[in-house]
């Protein structure tokens, strides 16, 4: 079992949070994790990724070529990473900023509306942990226990009465996926 | 498999062993900065470079809390001849830095090992020449393990490949400097400083145990001899003298050896990288076995003293050697003189914090040993 995610946005928007949040959930399944964050000089605005990979077996690069999944937060992240979806894989949008479509024969694309999710939820600063729920959603990459206990770990070591509200945005997002996967795969049966 | 010719990897002859804690996601540089804390690090000088910075802030809160020096000096001239001073009084001292600040510490250096002083430097390399950039590199081969600053010196030279070896290796860098009186560096890179990985680094630590040395200068007390700490030697036949004792000290360190192996045994193609670049190499020789192409992984650790006893023995059997380096080619030379012709030694590089994925290599690494 091995998962090699890229997410990637720009700085503010809990990119490299979300990466660590992924890397202490594969640790605490006593999986091999590594998180490797690249981002500009800004603390604000300016591009930010980062990779995780988590495995059952000794992880030797950081950085792959092309990825299980990406998570694209914004539309200059789409246009660069979606092209290094590696086929059968999953790419995820968060479609509250990215307005065009994008369509690949051989992986998944959904559209999250993070941040409609996040307000909903009346907190709309997670909306990288909703895009982090529809990983779970779109591929059983890790258990929800293990992101779950990763939120109450990382977020609470600062912000504890931030981890509730941090909790339904994973679930919400996990629920969106599904519900997108649900719909596709009625589409393509209606389709025959 | 590691290979050790003497100790293993992990054992600081001062600190006191503690049992190893639950693993935690750490970052590269906060495991060497707690390394050094572990290995009973008295005193740290340095200055501020990125991708390093997270070594001093870490060391600025847990130095003085332990009741030992933290220092911010006012630049790397400045950190370096501070170790210098420490480290002739007997004290495990440290520095850390990132590329161009190690350039401006090559004089001080020079006097370090001149004097025969232990001390500990770490190096988060970037790229370069010059400014360069904060990305990720390993152009600092030569300048650690050949000398970099003048005359006939050496270091010992630690190259740690993931989170736990930035965490034990400071540690056996203290270890071996203070056992041949000569300065150590621990060589990494931006990617292992940055990244994050479930190691063992605990939050808590032993006090320190004092050692006391005959050689330092830091009062006489009942001792019948003086001690000075200098480098000038003006009668050539006495300086002469000297630089053989040193000569000499370096190749008893030769003894200290450390090299990791994978899918060794069988292989036919030996590839030879270190620190973050054998861990890309490690992919790309698993995704290789995949494929059924017999290539395998030696890792320095040590890169001074340099595995060439082993890279000799095996280029006697094995179709050739594949160097990949962050750098233009800095460890192949020293490949190559372990070979000596036996079989064909190629090299791969790239400079400038670019880091080829796996996949790239794979497909260089097969080309190049195509029948």
């Amino acid at each position: 079992m091995k998962e090699e995610v890229l997410i990637a946005g720009f700085g503010g928007q809990g990119i490299l949070l979300m990466g660590q949040l992924l890397a202490e959930a594969a640790m605490q399944e006593e999986l091999y994790a590594t998180w490797f964050p690249s981002y500009g000089p800004e603390m604000r605005g300016g591009t930010a990724n980062c990779t995780v990979v988590f495995s059952s077996e000794e992880i030797g690069s950081p950085i792959a070529a092309q990825y299980s999944v990406v998570i694209a937060m914004n539309q200059p992240s789409l246009e660069r990473f979606a092209p290094r979806v590696r086929s059968g894989g999953v790419l995820l949008v968060n479609a509250s900023m990215v307005p065009v479509p994008y369509e690949r024969e051989g992986i998944t694309v959904l559209y999250i509306p993070a941040a409609e999710i996040a307000h909903d939820l009346g907190q709309p600063k997670v909306g990288n942990v909703v895009m982090l729920g529809s990983l779970l959603g779109a591929r059983p990459a890790l258990p929800i226990g293990a992101v779950e206990a990763a939120i109450r770990t990382v977020i609470g070591r600062k912000h504890a009465d931030a981890i509730d509200v941090n909790l339904s945005a994973l679930c919400a997002g996990r629920d969106a996926a599904l519900e997108r996967l649900t719909n596709s795969a009625a589409d393509a049966v209606a389709a025959h | 498999m590691i290979v050790t010719t003497r100790q293993p990897v992990s054992t600081s002859e001062r600190a006191v062993r503690t049992p190893a804690p639950a693993k935690r996601l750490v970052k590269g540089n906060e495991a060497l900065a707690l390394g050094a804390v572990a290995a009973g690090a008295e005193c740290f000088f340095g200055y501020p470079i990125t991708p390093q910075n997270e070594v001093p802030e870490i060391l600025s809160y847990w130095m003085p809390k332990l009741g030992r020096v933290f220092l911010q000096a006012e630049s790397e001239v400045a950190s370096i001849n501070m170790v210098y001073g420490a480290a002739a009084a007997g004290h495990r001292a440290m520095t850390s830095s990132s590329s161009p600040g190690i350039s401006l510490m090559m004089e001080g250096l020079s006097y370090i090992a001149g004097a025969r002083l232990p001390c500990v430097i770490a190096n988060v390399m970037r790229g370069g020449p010059g400014l360069g950039n904060i990305a990720p590199s390993q152009g600092d081969y030569f300048q650690a393990v050949k000398g970099g600053g003048h005359g006939d010196y050496r270091c010992i030279v630690l190259a740690p490949w993931n989170v736990q070896e930035m965490y034990e290796l400071p540690a056996l860098a203290f270890d071996l400097a203070e056992r041949y009186r000569m300065p150590a560096f621990v060589l990494t890179d931006a990617v292992l400083g940055s990244m994050l990985e479930p190691a063992r680094v605990p939050l808590e630590f032993p006090p320190l145990v004092r050692r006391e040395q005959d050689w330092t200068a830091c009062g006489r007390g009942n001792r019948a001899h003086k001690n000075v700490v200098h480098s000038l030697y003006l009668d050539p036949e006495v300086l002469s003298a000297k630089c053989e004792e040193l000569q000499a000290t370096y190749r008893r360190a030769a003894c200290e050896v450390r090299f990791d192996e994978r899918l060794i045994d069988d292989a036919q193609v030996v590839v030879v990288a270190f620190g973050i670049s054998a861990r890309l190499a490690l992919s790309a020789v698993s995704a290789l076995r995949r494929r059924g192409e017999k290539f395998g992984l030696l890792r320095p650790i040590t890169l001074f003293p340099f595995p060439s006893e082993r890279l000799s023995a095996l280029a006697k059997r094995v179709r050739g050697m594949m160097v990949f380096e962050l750098n233009s080619g800095q460890m192949v030379e020293d490949v190559r003189l372990a070979a000596n012709g036996a079989c064909p030694v190629e090299f791969f590089g790239k400079m400038g914090g670019v880091l080829p994925p796996p996949e790239e290599l794979v497909e260089v690494f097969s080309k190049r040993f195509a029948r």
